[in-house]
């Protein structure tokens, strides 16, 4: 229960900072990839702000033994860049464009109750669970 | 306070939140990893269904007491919103990632991979937005 509250309301502190950051207004996530037009580049500051925290806060964290709730850490070790690594963020990207989304901003804006938020994490959903299967069919081929 | 001192501090509450999430479960705190996770029902599922019930209940408080912070998606069309949902969900599984997971917690620790899809995914969005602006006359 208690991990399940934590996570609760670590979701919840992403979704504000996601909020007060202006990345739920696609109109600024656009501005900031319109490098031809009005250039905004405040997404830079939202990046700026999470990784100078999370670049100090994880190193000190990981060195840490074990997480509070877990025996280990599970963090990614893969260093191979693959065709599958680029083509899968290059179409993230093109949806980004065009949306303004990501998956983020996406569900705390679903969480307004706005129709074209909805409609996006409906599709967003659709399109995981399409490339899970996808995966999983090469996978039982071999590929 | 101007836009680009709220997108610090939004951004620094962000990377504040996915520290907690390394503290407490050990996991990086990418949100299509974790939403994807949710759906695929790993044996941490509950405690992702937790986490993206926080980001939607975020969006839910907040909408109601800062309506201006939130905008619809796309910039007309319901039909290119389903087309960039369905990019979005299938790119970041196939790729392992999305804005938070390459760019906020990969960069951070200095991965590689992440910084080929964050630098993927940004060129890309910038060739959709300067096709649609500039090319197409605005929305799709």
């Amino acid at each position: 229960m208690k991990m399940h509250l934590s996570a609760l309301a670590t979701g919840a502190l992403f979704g504000a900072g996601l909020t007060v950051s202006g990345m739920t207004k696609p109109s600024k996530v656009m501005g900031f990839l319109d490098f031809a037009g009005a250039w905004d580049p405040s997404l830079l500051f939202v990046m700026a702000g999470a990784i100078a925290v999370y670049f100090v806060a994880s190193r000190r964290v990981t060195r840490r033994a074990a997480p509070l709730f877990d025996r280990q850490f599970h963090l990614p070790t893969r260093k191979d860049i693959d065709a599958r690594l680029v083509l899968g963020a290059v179409l993230f990207g093109v949806g980004w464009g065009l949306a303004g989304f990501c998956p983020g901003p996406g569900l705390a804006s679903a969480g307004t109750g706005s129709i074209t938020a909805l409609v996006f994490v409906a599709a967003m959903t659709a399109g995981m669970i399409s490339e899970n299967a996808v995966a999983r069919l090469l996978a039982r081929k071999g590929v | 306070m101007s836009d680009s001192v709220l997108a610090l501090i939004g951004g620094a509450l962000v990377g504040v939140s996915a520290s907690l999430y390394l503290l407490t479960h050990g996991k990086i705190a990418g949100v299509s990893g974790i939403y994807g996770g949710a759906l695929r029902g790993t044996p941490d599922r509950a405690v992702r269904v937790a986490f993206v019930a926080g980001l939607v209940l975020a969006g839910a408080v907040l909408g109601q007491i800062f309506p201006s912070a939130f905008e619809p998606a796309g910039t007309g069309s319901l039909a290119t919103v389903v087309a960039a949902g369905l990019l979005v969900g299938f790119g970041t599984q196939l790729g392992n990632g999305c804005t938070s997971g390459h760019g906020v917690c990969g960069i951070s620790r200095l991965s590689v991979r992440s910084l080929v899809a964050t630098a993927a995914f940004i060129t890309a969005g910038a060739t959709t937005v300067f096709v649609v602006r500039h090319l197409l006359g605005g929305s799709v």
